[in-house]
């Protein structure tokens, strides 16, 4: 599907990659349960005897994970399909406590969507993809089984069942990415999207977004697929490069050699940075999927999907486009200021307190520089923090104004973070009004004149960086508060007599 | 005061002639000096005397009652009874003791019935001789030498020796109406989904149903209307309302008209002569109360039992693939996981549990799937069509219950396809989704007979008025077993 020009991370192959990605889909409760979806818990706490799979119980589908879904189907450009059906996926393992999964099979919530991916590097030319979308269907997640003691508290193995049954999505990307870091961009592109509409946290340290990647080489230019290896359970953004990185290299070595890949499931070993085997693929699982008769198929009328539609939100790419548009922000700001719907939210909101459009650039600045690198110190996410939009736009006011100036307003933002406050009342309790007592700043650029007595002739003879310089020492003196524009105009006139 | 009917013994209890408890008390009485019939693998004195003991509270307060209120009653042991074990009848549940309430225990204790115990059964329900149970096999209460019928084999001895006035059992392929044709009591399979399956254990969910054991259709009628109705809980259960059903009993048929499907009444019939005979005389006794016979075809009913056995042993390899010794019941001690699932299954199963699930694992295979589940998913829609066509033209349709009298115990349980074949007129009520009722309609080699009729979706009214309306006539469903063992 992909037509965008591809760069090739190794030169004899061309690598194909697609990715199957799971997230926990945002709900308050289970996929077939009134259980609780809380992490952290004491295990087992957060089960329902349907979670144990106790004999006699029934599955009903929780319809806030299916409007999640939809959501989450229709911002990736899927069909969603009028009609659905759960089928059971039937294997043994002590943390499914049926013995079968409730999985979506042959006929799946959505297919057929895709999703733009903004590719890293390549410098000036920023570059980007169509990556398809094969399916997204939901299922149940299963519990964790606990081997090891330290976590467990004993020995032997444990199951925690706090996990099953918590409503996951499965995106189905087509085999369209054509390097390791393509595949983290589209991820990143992914869980964008997701966090926008709400479905899903996209968490990976909680296990909310998990990801497959089937990877194979073929010779440049050829159509058809190589044999391809399942790299399972890669749980972090860094791990999926990395063990593709490493599988690709695995591969390639088999086929520089002039062997051939066998088709396998590979499991990521991280502390040495390799790959390996976990099974062949030979004896291939069957599932014996079938309908399950507990369920009803999910028919989702026209009008249903049309709501879910209308009440999305704007996505990040029109986003994005809009702000450059309207609020003539450069490609980078406009890429920054929406990184997340939180962001792009507290951006706009403070826009519009600042006075509108004719001010977005300066907002932009201020969060671009301060708020984000503030943010940044603290590990927070602006929607975690007491900084309101208002406050942001009321400081750039005052600066603007002149009651403060941008050098000891600059600190504030820290401050408005994490304690909250109004900008006017915090200037006048810290004594930051910018000071344009002519007595005072004459005072204090005659002190930098007779310190600086060379500068002082630099000046005289015609050179601006001198005055930049003595300007500079009256702002130390004044801890940054000097009105800037009078500070220059006393300099001038004691120094050029103008 | 045995072989009183619901009707009877709230009648009693409304003139103060006796109490719950003393009803609870007598029928555990009954049910102790009738041990030797297997009927229960379990009586809940303490639990069935304080239910009774809040029942006549209920009444010395003055409240209004169900007509269930104070009557003993017995389950199938495998619906959930909060705090009970529930065992199937199968060593896999050993120690089981439900956490939860399911919802038609719930409802008869909401409508204040004792429940009395819990009754023998085929394994997991699948059989139709309760002969594979864990626990022995329950005796016909009219030849203790035969089976009672199966799998709620126990609920209907339990009926028919007069312990109980009712039960409750569950019906896949014709667990409630084979048993109750064969030991000569009432037996109703509703209609998929009007009865919850929220705390009945699943053989196989599409067809499975639970449904009433009594003497009469009126008590028949009282039970289906405590238990019957929307369950949130149960995904597959219809949201309509449930109707009074007694008050359809009026005792008239005239216009009825009753579908003879020829499939079931031909020469080459697997029907018993005799069998034949008796079921005939009974339609001939409802056309003289007014009611219209008319040959029907269902074409594909001769495909059901095969369809049947599919469907069912695929639905029930995955329903039992989570007593697997992890959380709950049996579990074999063991080196290695595999080593503990293996052992645990293979102790904890039955001969015939194993082997409808691995002819259900085969037919859900890789390869199969389509050549056998997907082809009699298809057939399966074909015989539904056939009822729709049938009912246009008639009101219910009528068979034999079940093609023979109760047979002898282990005559059957070396030959699984003829057993299998016990089925051949009740399953397709459970593929087609419709109602169905067996009554007693006579004798053959002094064994009960039953007579089937089944009904459009939701329609059991029909049902129990015919039924009910054959019983104002007859007296079979009165004749007692002579001996009880």
């Amino acid at each position: 599907m992909s037509a965008a020009p591809i760069r090739d991370v190794h030169p004899r192959y061309e690598v194909v990659i697609g990715l199957e990605v799971h997230v926990h889909l945002c709900t308050e409760s289970k996929l077939f349960s009134p259980a609780p979806v809380r992490y952290g818990d004491a295990p087992n706490h957060d089960v329902h005897p349907v979670d144990l799979g106790l004999p006699g119980v029934l599955p009903v589908l929780n319809r806030r994970a299916v409007e999640l879904a939809v959501r989450a189907a229709l911002a990736t450009h899927c069909t969603v399909h009028p009609r659905s059906v759960f089928a059971r996926k039937n294997y043994f393992y002590p943390d499914l406590p049926k013995g079968y999964q409730i999985s979506q099979y042959e006929e799946p919530l959505a297919t057929g969507g895709w999703l733009d991916v903004e590719l890293p590097g390549g410098g000036a030319e920023a570059r980007s993809a169509r990556v398809g979308l094969t399916r997204i269907h939901i299922e149940e997640d299963a519990g964790k089984s606990i081997h090891d003691a330290a976590i467990a508290g004993r020995e032997g193995s444990h199951v925690d069942l706090n996990r099953a049954g918590v409503p996951l999505l499965e995106i189905v990307s087509e085999p369209d990415l054509r390097s390791p870091e393509e595949a983290g961009a589209y991820l990143r592109a992914l869980r964008q999207v997701l966090r926008y509409t709400g479905a899903s946290d996209a968490d990976m340290e909680k296990g909310q977004l998990r990801c497959d990647a089937n990877v194979s080489l073929r010779p440049p230019g050829s159509t058809r697929l190589g044999t391809r290896t399942e790299l399972k359970n890669l749980n972090s953004f860094r791990f999926v490069e990395e063990a593709l990185r490493a599988e690709i290299a695995r591969q390639s070595a088999i086929l520089d050699a002039g062997g051939s890949v066998q088709q396998a499931t590979m499991h990521y070993d991280a502390a040495r940075g390799t790959t390996r085997v976990m099974r062949l693929k030979e004896n291939a699982d069957d599932y014996r999927y079938f309908p399950d008769p507990d369920l009803i198929p999910l028919e989702l009328g026209a009008d249903a999907i049309e709501a879910v539609r209308r009440a999305l939100p704007e996505l990040p790419e029109r986003r994005r486009a809009r702000f450059e548009r309207e609020l003539g922000l450069s490609a980078y700001d406009a890429r920054i200021l929406t990184e997340s719907r939180a962001l792009a939210d507290f951006f706009e909101a403070a826009v519009a307190r600042a006075g509108g459009a004719a001010h977005a650039k300066r907002v932009a600045n201020w969060i671009a520089r301060d708020v984000l690198q503030a943010l940044g110190e603290r590990g927070v996410e602006i929607d975690a923090t007491r900084l309101e939009p208002a406050a942001l736009a009321a400081l750039i006011r005052l600066v603007d104004a002149g009651t403060a100036t941008a050098a000891s307003a600059r600190p504030l933002v820290a401050e408005l973070i994490e304690r909250g406050g109004d900008p006017a009342e915090l200037i006048r309790e810290r004594g930051l009004e910018t000071v344009s007592d002519a007595a005072v700043l004459e005072r204090a650029a005659d002190a930098a004149i007779a310190a600086h007595p060379e500068v002082a002739a630099q000046v005289r003879g015609g050179e601006e960086k001198g005055l930049n310089f003595l300007m500079g020492q009256v702002m130390k003196q004044t801890k940054g508060k000097a009105n800037p524009r009078q500070v220059r105009e006393i300099l001038a006139r004691r120094l050029r007599g103008a | 005061m045995p072989f009183e009917s619901v009707v009877e013994l709230r009648a009693a209890l409304d003139a103060g002639r006796t109490c719950a408890l003393e009803l609870a008390e007598a029928a555990l009485a009954r049910a102790e000096a009738a041990r030797g019939l297997g009927a229960f693998l379990r009586l809940r004195p303490e639990g069935a005397r304080a239910e009774a003991a809040e029942s006549d509270a209920r009444r010395a307060r003055g409240e209004r009652l169900s007509p269930l209120d104070g009557v003993p009653l017995a389950i199938k042991d495998n619906l959930i009874q909060e705090g009970e074990p529930c065992g199937c009848a199968s060593r896999i549940l050993e120690g089981f003791v439900a956490p939860y309430q399911g919802t038609p225990v719930a409802r008869l204790l909401a409508a204040g019935a004792v429940i009395l115990g819990r009754t023998n059964m085929d394994e997991f329900a699948m059989g139709s001789s309760t002969e594979n149970s864990a626990r022995g096999p329950t005796r016909n209460p009219w030849d203790a030498e035969r089976v009672p019928g199966g799998s709620s084999g126990g609920s209907a001895a339990a009926v028919a020796v007069g312990i109980v006035p009712g039960a409750l059992g569950s019906d896949t392929g014709g667990s409630i109406r084979q048993p109750a044709s064969l030991s000569g009591v009432v037996g109703l399979k509703p209609t998929y989904g009007r009865v919850s399956r929220y705390g009945l254990v699943a053989f196989a969910s599409s067809l499975d149903q639970v449904g009433p054991l009594a003497r009469s259709a009126l008590d028949c009628a009282l039970l289906l209307e405590a238990i019957a109705g929307h369950d949130p809980a149960d995904s597959t259960s219809l949201p309509d309302p449930v109707p009074r059903y007694r008050d359809a009993l009026s005792g008239d048929v005239r216009g009825l008209r009753i579908g003879l499907p020829r499939e079931f009444f031909e020469e080459r019939s697997a029907a018993d002569p005799a069998v034949l005979a008796c079921v005939r005389e009974a339609l001939g006794e409802l056309e003289r109360a007014g009611a219209e016979l008319r040959a029907v075809g269902l074409p594909h009913a001769q495909h059901a039992i095969a369809t049947y056995y599919l469907i069912a042993t695929a639905e029930a390899s995955s329903n039992l693939a989570r007593y697997d010794g992890v959380r709950f019941g049996r579990r074999a001690a063991a080196a290695s996981l595999g080593e503990m699932y293996r052992r645990t299954r293979s102790q904890g199963f039955g001969p015939e549990v194993k082997r409808r699930i691995l002819l259900g694992t085969y037919v859900l295979s890789a390869g199969y799937y389509d050549a056998y589940y997907r082809k009699a998913m298809k057939i399966r829609t074909l015989l539904r069509r056939d009822f729709e066509a049938a009912f246009a033209d008639c009101d219910v349709l009528a068979s034999p219950t079940s093609p023979e009298v109760a047979f002898r115990i282990g005559e059957k349980s070396k030959d699984p396809l003829r057993m299998y074949l016990s089925d051949i007129y009740t399953v397709s009520a459970n593929l087609a989704g419709v109602p169905a009722i067996s009554l007693p309609c006579g004798f053959a080699h002094a064994l009960p007979v039953g007579l089937q009729l089944l009904g459009r979706p939701l329609d059991e009214a029909t049902l129990l008025r015919a039924a009910d309306a054959y019983q104002r006539r007859t007296d079979w469903h009165l004749r007692r077993p002579g001996a009880a063992p």
